[in-house]
């Protein structure tokens, strides 16, 4: 039973802690290629055009360990990612959608930029995955 | 659904946590599933009739 207990909470810690490993990369991946240009190599196009091409590729690998993260987890642990989900991609959307419509309205003193939707989902997945576990708790 | 997982582990002397093991998910989703705020899958439910060796209708009652 311990063995079991093990394996099982052995392969989740691996893959949480793979899942941040690859989102770290991604992170400083894509913070190289935004301002690489502006700070390091200034007019080289080929050099950003690299970093951009490595960026994408570890965001790829990020999405592919996350998906292996969420098939590891139990049924309820799932379901509650599987909303999360559902409800930061519907809220990004509409919220996207709507942000944009007030900037092309002119309403807005500001242009919208895509990191606000980035953080849009991401604040509505973590606040959704919160909510759902504590409904079942 | 009501189920009597509760009652049978009290019976066995086991732990949520312990079951848990046995049938490969969280703690936390055997107390959800003992409260009834969440609904095992089909394959969970076999698994846990087969631990306790009943049959998977008298622990999981639909109402």
């Amino acid at each position: 039973m311990e063995t079991k207990q093990s394996s099982w909470k052995a392969t989740s810690k691996r893959n949480i802690r793979q899942l941040a490993y690859w989102t770290g990369g991604w992170v400083v991946a894509m913070a190289i290629a935004s301002f690489g240009q502006k700070y390091f190599w200034e007019d080289n196009t080929v050099l950003t055009i690299i970093f951009i091409f490595i960026a994408t590729l570890v965001g790829v690998g990020m999405i592919l360990m996350n998906r292996k993260y969420i098939n590891s987890l139990d049924e309820m642990q799932r379901k509650v990612h599987i909303e999360a989900m559902a409800i930061a991609l519907g809220v990004g959307v509409v919220g996207g959608l709507s942000y944009s419509l007030l900037d092309q309205a002119n309403v807005i003193g500001f242009s919208a930029e895509i990191a606000d939707l980035v953080m849009l989902i991401g604040i509505t997945y973590l606040i959704a995955t919160f909510a759902g576990l504590n409904r079942y708790k | 659904m009501k189920n009597r997982i509760k009652v049978l582990r009290a019976e066995h002397n086991m732990t949520q946590a312990e079951l848990a093991v046995a049938v490969e998910v969280s703690r936390q989703t055997i107390n959800a599933i003992e409260t009834g705020k969440f609904d095992p899958s089909l394959p969970l439910a076999f698994k846990i009739s087969k631990l306790f060796d009943l049959p998977i209708e008298t622990i999981f009652i639909d109402e």
